[in-house]
């Protein structure tokens, strides 16, 4: 193979290998020959274009902190609007310019900070980012392969998803504004123009970067998918795969799913704007004027919306509960509790979550008959989120537990995730939508369930495989500073919100001034957005310590969490192929930790087991 | 100016996050300066971990002591004491829950905090406590889908009946309007494409051919008799908007080229709910907070704020534009009399159009 790439063989050549995963030490063999011929890299090959999926997870990681700090800069911004709504001040002035005058918030641009917000956070940093950097990093690490099936692909995929962050962005910058119809961009608010200034070039940006995105989220979860299908060194078979591996692979499925449905959604509500078409849009008279569209329905929008919009969720969160289960392992110092129990419950997690799109919209007008089965189906995936949780609490009990960074942000995952899932109890029972949809009690839901969660398991993550990514250690006093300070801020911050939202104030509104009766919630918004401030500034403190110890961070040592998993034996110096010389074999499952009968609290995968061990798990 | 000030904050934030990092740094260098917990480490962590706990706690109490009173006062509708039972139900079993699972998870983390040579216990699996704690989450929510799906489909099914008030909501940014179907008890047929007829009289776009919609009544406050099951058939005429009755435990979106429906019964009126002491403790804390404000209003040589008094609310609760934020009507609950009083006064749409 000329271009030096290690694992650039065609993608039928693994398909053909499909059914002997045995002779997959023979591909291992194959690529060392390769390691002898390395022609020389290139800044572009390394850095740039670079299929290294180690680069490939970096570059993902940093490009979703960036999108992550302009979406939390804006919810600070509308947090001051909600505080002291109406007031002018001079940070609006510099930052909004023409959109603030005199340094007061135009409602217009309050619904577009919102809607930007919400759509980067979801999609650019907690499937992007989370999801794009762990699944590339660990993925091949951690079931034993030199590198994702297509690297080509791979590169791809990050490239267009760099490109609709762009272009994202740019849409910032348009005359009228950008995208300001919420992040689900409901029509016919989102499809006419004459609706709001930010359905005009601002949201055709916005379904233009969607659709890059998408296709990007696509081509990244293929190959996930046929990485691990495939790729698995000797003795990785499906039951020893730690629950990283199953979470990104599940999830990767749900998103090739759910994501062509969005798609499908993106490109007819084009159709809507700019052909005439009426697949949304039905007697509608706007600004004096009657308009041609005639037999389509919103409400058709909302299903094919909702149709990835659910499942979306738990794209965003498997990854961080895989996460959390691998660290939750690894510094209890015990293995996970019900791995077969976890894996079933993923797989049944992601199996329903396809299925209940329909209780966003219990009142959307549709048919009552079918809000009652989505009302069934919403609630029982209860049931395997409480087996998640409980499974964490118990690999807790008698554990070791080493309280690092990661895991005190693993075990505040479980936390929130149990704070907010609990509230889902309402939300997902149709009668008692009735009187909370889309007020504050939802948004305070869902940003503790899959908001905070999900950033929980990114931060997790980083401060875990940090010296995996970088080679030096962060800061552990500043990683438990930047913990406890959003800790209590993110509770400070949502749970007032159910308040708010039990007293019937609907989200999304750029005022509460209008409604006398709201008065007395004024105090609770003040409260709210001054732990959002502390909290924006705890995250400070993380990029900082992100940065500085990616420079003057600690060398780190190859396995500086005593870890089973595999990613841990590759060396600690990057190099294409992960491994030198053959790629280790897999003996067990990755949780033996403190087996009786071994010296040490911790075996690695890939050492054999001794004679007359049992093996668990198989 | 300002500007430059936050600019200097936000310099010295980052100057002290620095200079904090070297404090740690430098307390380090004697000691171990490996940036994996220790036992020291394990300790304080763990210890904050139960102090988090008793956060959580806390904020919880206090949460209910200081903002209790915002929340909404008990239904002002039929269905709405069905949907308040539920609504405890499912708050008492959440809160058990979550103080429970919240206690387990900081406790252990607490009281296993990792100590150098202590070994943890190995256990992997236990299929008894695992069905367990499937099955009697199973248990529990099937007996809440029942219940629920129960409510649900009673509240939802709306049949038309002759005693029934029949009422149209009609959305547009950034206001609301209600029709009202008249003597026959008919809404007259009606679609945006007759809104210009009439020179604009023709507000909800009625079909002026068809005899029903001729005694129909539109008006820009909704009046409803108590204790008479009101049907209200919503339309929208441009965007999305959601008819949001807070008080009365009901909410239905109004979507373009369609007609969605939502039944409710009045059982208080206004003047009933002023009189209620919840409310009455809620006004007087609102009133407090708008003399306050009006202090600073009328020291900046503003006007100062009108005393609020209580009514029912119709609010907005679908994105639907720059004006979201203030589409409401207000409703009000009133004796059959003074309904049939009030009603008797409004134009109808014949009267209008002439």
């Amino acid at each position: 193979m000329k271009n030096g790439s290690p694992n650039n063989q065609p993608l039928h050549k693994s398909f053909n290998n499909l059914k002997k995963e045995k002779d997959m030490s023979a591909v291992a063999h194959a690529h060392e020959e390769d390691h002898g011929h390395h022609h020389k890299e290139t800044f572009m090959t390394k850095y740039i274009f670079s299929q290294d999926h180690k680069m490939i997870a970096k570059q993902y990681l940093i490009t979703g902190l960036f999108m992550g700090i302009i979406g939390i800069a804006m919810s600070l911004l509308f947090r001051i609007q909600l505080a002291w709504p109406e007031q002018s001040f001079a940070i609006f002035e510099v930052l909004l310019g023409k959109w603030a005058p005199e340094g007061v918030m135009d409602p217009n641009v309050y619904l577009a900070l919102v809607t930007i917000h919400g759509t980067i956070m979801v999609f650019f940093v907690l499937t992007a980012g989370l999801s794009g950097t762990f699944s590339n990093l660990l993925i091949p690490l951690q079931i034993g392969a030199r590198d994702m099936a297509s690297g080509l692909l791979n590169m791809i995929s990050f490239w267009l998803f760099f490109l609709s962050s762009t272009i994202m962005i740019a849409s910032l910058f348009v005359e009228a504004g950008p995208a300001a119809a919420g992040w689900t961009i409901y029509p016919p608010l989102s499809a006419l123009p004459q609706a709001q200034p930010g359905s005009g070039l601002g949201m055709t940006l916005w379904l233009v970067s969607m659709a890059i995105f998408i296709a990007s989220s696509l081509l990244g979860s293929l190959n996930y998918i046929v990485t691990v299908i495939n790729l698995r060194t000797k003795g990785m078979s499906m039951s020893r795969l730690p629950l990283t591996i199953w979470a990104f692979f599940v999830t990767a499925i749900i998103g090739v799913v759910s994501f062509p449905v969005l798609l499908s959604a993106a490109l007819l509500l084009i159709m809507d704007r700019s052909f005439g078409t009426s697949f949304f849009l039905s007697d509608i008279f706007i600004q004096g004027e009657v308009l041609h569209y005639q037999g389509g329905s919103p409400v058709l929008y909302e299903h094919l919306f909702w149709f990835l919009g659910h499942p979306e969720v738990y794209i965003v969160l498997l990854p961080a509960l895989g996460i959390t289960s691998e660290i939750i392992a690894t510094n209890s110092r015990k293995p996970i509790f019900g791995y077969r129990a976890m894996v079933a419950s993923i797989l049944a997690i992601a199996f329903l979550s396809t299925i209940v799109w329909g209780h966003h919209m219990f009142i959307s007008g549709m048919n009552p008959f079918l809000g009652s089965v989505f009302t069934f189906t919403t609630l029982l995936i209860a049931i395997p989120s409480a087996v998640k949780a409980f499974n964490y609490i118990t690999t807790l009990w008698k554990g070791n537990l080493q309280l690092n960074p990661a895991m005190l942000f693993s075990i505040g995952l479980v936390s929130t995730f149990i704070s907010g899932g609990l509230t889902g109890i309402i939300l997902g029972d149709s009668t008692l939508d009735i009187n909370v949809h889309d007020t504050y009690f939802v948004v305070a839901h869902f940003h503790l369930v899959m908001g905070i969660s999900a950033l929980y398991g990114l931060f997790a993550g980083v401060y875990h495989w940090f010296p995996k990514m970088f080679g030096k250690m962060m800061n552990k006093n500043l990683g438990y500073v930047h913990f406890w300070v959003t800790a209590v801020c993110a509770y400070g911050v949502f749970f007032p919100m159910h308040f708010i939202g039990m007293a019937g104030l609907p989200r999304r509104y750029y005022t509460n001034t209008n409604f006398p009766y709201f008065d007395d919630i004024a105090d609770i918004n003040i409260v709210i957005s001054l732990f959002a401030f502390a909290a924006g500034a705890a995250q400070l403190v993380f990029l900082y310590n992100f940065i500085h110890s990616i420079f003057y961070g600690k060398p780190a040592e190859q396995n500086p969490w005593k870890s089973n998993t595999m990613e841990w034996t590759a060396p600690v110096e990057h190099m294409h192929g992960n491994w030198p010389g053959e790629i280790p074999e897999v003996h067990r499952w990755a949780y033996d930790y403190s087996k009786p009968g071994q010296e040490e609290d911790w075996v690695s995968q890939i050492v054999p087991l001794k004679e007359g061990e049992e093996e668990l798990q198989h | 100016m300002t500007a430059i000030l936050t600019l200097t904050v936000l310099v010295l934030i980052g100057i002290s996050i620095w200079q904090i990092s070297k404090m740690f740094d430098l307390s380090q260098t004697e000691r171990n300066t490996s940036q994996i917990a220790n036992d020291k480490d394990n300790n304080t962590q763990g210890k904050l971990m139960f102090a988090f706990l008793v956060f959580i706690y806390l904020l919880t109490l206090y949460s209910f002591y200081a903002w209790g009173s915002v929340l909404l006062p008990e239904a002002a509708s039929e269905h709405g004491s069905q949907y308040d039972n539920l609504m405890w139900i499912s708050f008492a079993l959440i809160f058990f829950v979550q103080t429970v699972t919240q206690a387990l998870l900081h406790y252990f983390s607490y009281k296993y905090r990792g100590e150098k040579g202590k070994k943890a216990l190995f256990y992997a699996d236990n299929d008894v406590l695992e069905a367990i704690w499937t099955i009697i989450p199973v248990i529990t929510l099937a007996g809440l889908i029942l219940y629920g799906l129960y409510t649900w489909t009673s509240i939802m099914n709306v049949e038309e009946n002759d005693e029934a008030l029949v009422v149209e909501l009609y959305a547009q940014q950034f206001n609301w309007k209600a029709r009202y179907a008249g003597q026959d008890g008919v809404l007259g047929d009606a679609n945006v494409r007759f809104l210009q007829d009439f020179d604009g009289k023709n507000q909800v776009g009625i079909d002026a051919t068809d005899p029903n919609g001729l005694d129909d009544v539109i008006v820009q406050e909704l009046h409803l008799p108590v204790g008479r099951e009101v049907i209200f058939k919503m339309r929208s005429q441009d965007v999305l908007h959601s008819a949001y009755m807070p008080h009365f435990r009901a909410q239905m979106n109004c979507v373009p080229g369609m007609i969605t429906e939502f039944a409710f019964t009045p059982i208080t009126t206004t003047d009933e709910m002023r009189q209620n002491p919840d409310m009455i403790a809620k006004v007087k804390k609102i009133n407090k907070i708008r003399v306050e404000k009006s202090k600073d209003l009328v020291a900046k040589g503003e006007e100062a704020l009108e005393p609020y008094i209580f009514d029912y609310l119709l609010l907005c609760n679908k994105i639907c534009g720059a004006s979201h934020y203030n589409m409401q009507m207000k409703i009000i609950v009133e004796t059959p009399e003074e309904y049939e009083k009030w009603i008797a006064q409004q134009p109808t749409f014949a009267q209008v159009i002439q």
